[in-house]
């Protein structure tokens, strides 16, 4: 009997937000989101979108440069010679050029002055081609004063050429292409998210138990159901529509990143993409897809992507079962939204705590802050995720979720006596005095 | 053997102490009043008897027997502070109540059907509970409290809300359910319908039982063994050999109304009889005093 009513009430809480009309909209809307987030940089990788044959004006007084300006496609260095800046500057409307550079003459020391004007802004790229391409004039200039014999092969020979790989190995001696730059995104983005779905859901449930309770419908239904089965029935039922939001927010993702990305012709980015799934930020895949993609994609690779889903499946759901009963029990001991304020204080706190602890998890996963932060049931959701991906040992796993799982059990018994008398409690708003006593009723 | 029994509940919050000891028995198929000022403790005893609260101490038995959690299912209760959700549907939101009282849904849907055309209110089903007045609103509590049958119906402060019309129809709604053989635990201040309905009732003052029994019993205990007579005439009263004295004589409405003290052990039949002598009689009646005089004197006194 009790158990046919539990599942009764979590299918209202089930069906009254699956059926609300923001409920379909986020759940619909923020994958499109996501996958604009992953596709949009690499489109603006591939068609790097600039007007191509762009013409920048040099007028060089020192006379060296102007044979090291390398023009590309996007931007051409043109000589003028015979006008001065000002000019130049006069009439930069009717010349067309995007932008002008001067460069001064060589002074004592043999260096040289660069200036540059132009309408629109001028982007990082550009700047830095205009100073390396001078800094290498005047630099071979002056290696040319001294005069060395065979000058070009000494240059050549001492130019260094140092590729760095970073590997992680395990007592298998299995070896892993580390990119630590990937596993502290991962580890912020999935502690921050659930963070943040710990928050939402969990207020979530305490605005249902807070309007129960103003809308005196409470009375009715404690007559008919045991207030701690209606008490976990709402977090189970919240909890199911945030399961289900999680399932659809990442098929529909990684079905629009494949299609969106096979139609755009991106095939590469878009696997890359759907193996990082929604882990990854998007300047990192963008820097390392131009550059070296192929250590990038083992790194991407080696990164156990299905025990970071269970684990944040795992974790979200019980750091999430966790504080919402603790959600419920000050929802049920006050009559508005508006006396949650001190009350609540609790609860944000730890969640707080373990943002900050992650912040200094995903530098120093193993450090000993970091490590009793992922077994502190208060903290660990957010901060076992900020360690997860860099690997973690079975045991400490197993503890820290033993451990999450216990204060769980014993937080919901708390928070179900706390429950059971606030809900029929109304006027004074109750001090911590207060609640400390109805734990005894 | 009544329906519940209670024998020395006490129930405590800390230090205050809500229910002290009582003791009362409430009779299958009658109308049971549950008397007694704000902050008595009766809304503790309904509590208690719909296992929302446990007692500290005492026995609560449900037909001869302990109290057992699925006894929620044979209780209607509808509540003095009572709401539904507001953005719900009230069709959804009455099966949603019905099953949470062990009801199918396809049951449910039936019986809600049901009442819905008795109260005349069909096109309200896919209406949302916002759109719905107070007095709307307050029907559908009162069906969703009685929709599932219930053995024991418990209705605090019921009339509160209600027009006349519609307070006439709840109480038609009332008696037949009682004429169904249904108890009725009425908490009400209202104490016309206390006469006109209940047929016993409990007083509860402080925490404490006060009195408890039938309503007629407990008036004539506490009347002062008045009869009132209404007589046509211009000459005071002739109580010639009647076993009476005059305690006052006026005229009243174009007749003239006297009222009696009755000695003790005197029978109306005697002391009409003796009146009718002398008189030319309209009316004579027992002057039963009213029950908002017995709360008021026994809540002042205790």
């Amino acid at each position: 009997m009790g158990k046919s009513k539990i599942s009764v009430i979590i299918a209202r809480e089930f069906a009254i937000r699956v059926k609300k009309k923001s409920f379909i909209l986020t759940t619909l809307l923020t994958p499109l989101l996501f996958a604009a987030l992953m596709v949009v940089p690499s489109l603006i990788a591939v068609y790097s979108g600039n007007e191509e044959g762009q013409q920048v004006a040099v007028v060089d007084e020192s006379g060296i440069v102007m044979p090291y300006m390398q023009s590309d496609a996007e931007f051409e260095f043109v000589a003028v010679e015979g006008q001065g800046m000002d000019e130049l500057k006069k009439d930069f409307d009717n010349l067309g050029y995007f932008a002008l550079v001067g460069i001064s003459p060589l002074d004592s020391a043999k260096n040289v002055s660069v200036v540059t004007y132009s309408k629109k802004q001028m982007n990082m790229d550009l700047k830095g081609r205009i100073t390396r391409n001078v800094e290498e004039a005047v630099e071979e200039y002056k290696l040319k004063g001294y005069d060395i014999p065979q000058l070009a092969q000494i240059m050549e020979e001492i130019q260094p050429q140092v590729s760095m790989m970073t590997y992680t190995f395990d007592e298998k001696g299995e070896e892993k292409v580390s990119k630590v730059e990937i596993f502290m995104a991962i580890g912020y983005i999935a502690s921050f998210l659930i963070y943040m779905f710990i928050f939402m859901f969990g207020s979530m449930v305490m605005r249902s138990v807070i309007e129960e309770k103003t809308t005196r419908i409470i009375e009715v239904i404690v007559s008919s159901v045991k207030p701690f089965q209606i008490m976990m029935g709402k977090i189970l039922g919240v909890a199911s529509v945030a399961l289900t939001q999680f399932f659809i927010w990442i098929v529909f993702t990684l079905l629009i990143v494949t299609v969106a990305g096979s139609a755009l012709g991106l095939n590469d980015a878009a696997q890359t993409m759907a193996v990082a799934s929604s882990e990854i930020p998007v300047e990192e895949i963008t820097k390392v897809v131009e550059s070296d993609g192929d250590g990038f994609l083992q790194a991407l690779k080696g990164v156990n992507y299905i025990q970071i889903i269970v684990c944040f499946v795992v974790y979200f759901a019980l750091g999430y079962l966790l504080y919402s009963s603790m959600f419920a029990a000050v929802g049920a001991a006050v009559d508005n939204e508006a006396d949650t304020q001190q009350l609540i204080f609790p609860i944000t706190m730890p969640l707080i705590i373990g943002l900050f602890l992650m912040l200094h998890t995903f530098q120093y996963p193993d450090s000993a802050l970091s490590f009793w932060g992922s077994v502190i049931p208060f903290t660990s959701p957010m901060v076992m995720m900020a360690r997860i991906a860099y690997g973690v040992p079975a045991w400490e796993l197993a503890l820290s979720i033993g451990v999450l799982v216990l204060t769980f059990v014993a937080m919901a018994y708390l928070s179900g006596k706390i429950y059971r008398v606030g809900i029929l409690m109304y006027g004074k708003k109750p001090g911590w005095k207060e609640i400390y006593k109805w734990l005894k009723y | 053997m009544g329906i519940i029994t209670c024998s020395n509940i006490t129930k405590k919050f800390g230090k205050f102490t809500a229910l002290n000891s009582v003791s009362l028995d409430i009779p299958k198929g009658e109308i049971f009043g549950l008397l007694g000022p704000n902050g008595a403790g009766k809304t503790t005893l309904i509590r208690i008897i719909n296992q929302i609260t446990l007692p500290d101490s005492g026995e609560l038995l449900f037909n001869g027997a302990p109290i057992r959690p699925d006894a929620v299912e044979c209780i209607g209760y509808l509540p003095e502070e009572r709401g539904l959700y507001k953005k719900m549907k009230v069709g959804e939101q009455a099966i949603y109540l019905a099953r949470l009282k062990g009801m199918s849904t396809k049951e449910a849907t039936a019986q809600l059907k049901e009442w819905f055309v008795k109260f005349g209110i069909q096109g309200w089903w896919d209406k949302k509970v916002e759109e719905l007045s107070k007095g709307m609103a307050q029907k559908i509590q009162f069906i969703t409290t009685v929709m599932h049958k219930p053995q024991l119906l418990i209705l605090d402060e019921p009339f509160s809300g209600f027009d006349p019309v519609n307070v006439n129809l709840i109480r038609k709604e009332i008696l037949a359910l009682k004429e169904a053989g249904t108890t009725i635990i009425l908490s009400t201040h209202n104490m016309e319908s206390v006469e006109e309905l209940c047929d016993s009732i409990a007083l509860i003052n402080k925490s404490n039982l006060v009195i408890t029994g039938k309503v007629d019993d407990i008036r004539r205990q506490y009347g002062n063994n008045h009869v009132e007579v209404i007589y046509r005439g211009i000459q005071p009263v002739d109580v010639a050999m009647a076993p009476v004295t005059v305690v006052s004589d006026e005229e009243f409405k174009g007749n003239r109304r006297a009222v009696l003290d009755v000695q003790k052990g005197a029978t109306s039949a005697r002391i009409l009889g003796e009146l009718i002598k002398g008189n030319d009689i309209v009316s004579y009646q027992e002057l039963m005093p009213r029950m908002n005089d017995i709360f008021i004197k026994l809540v002042t006194n205790s």
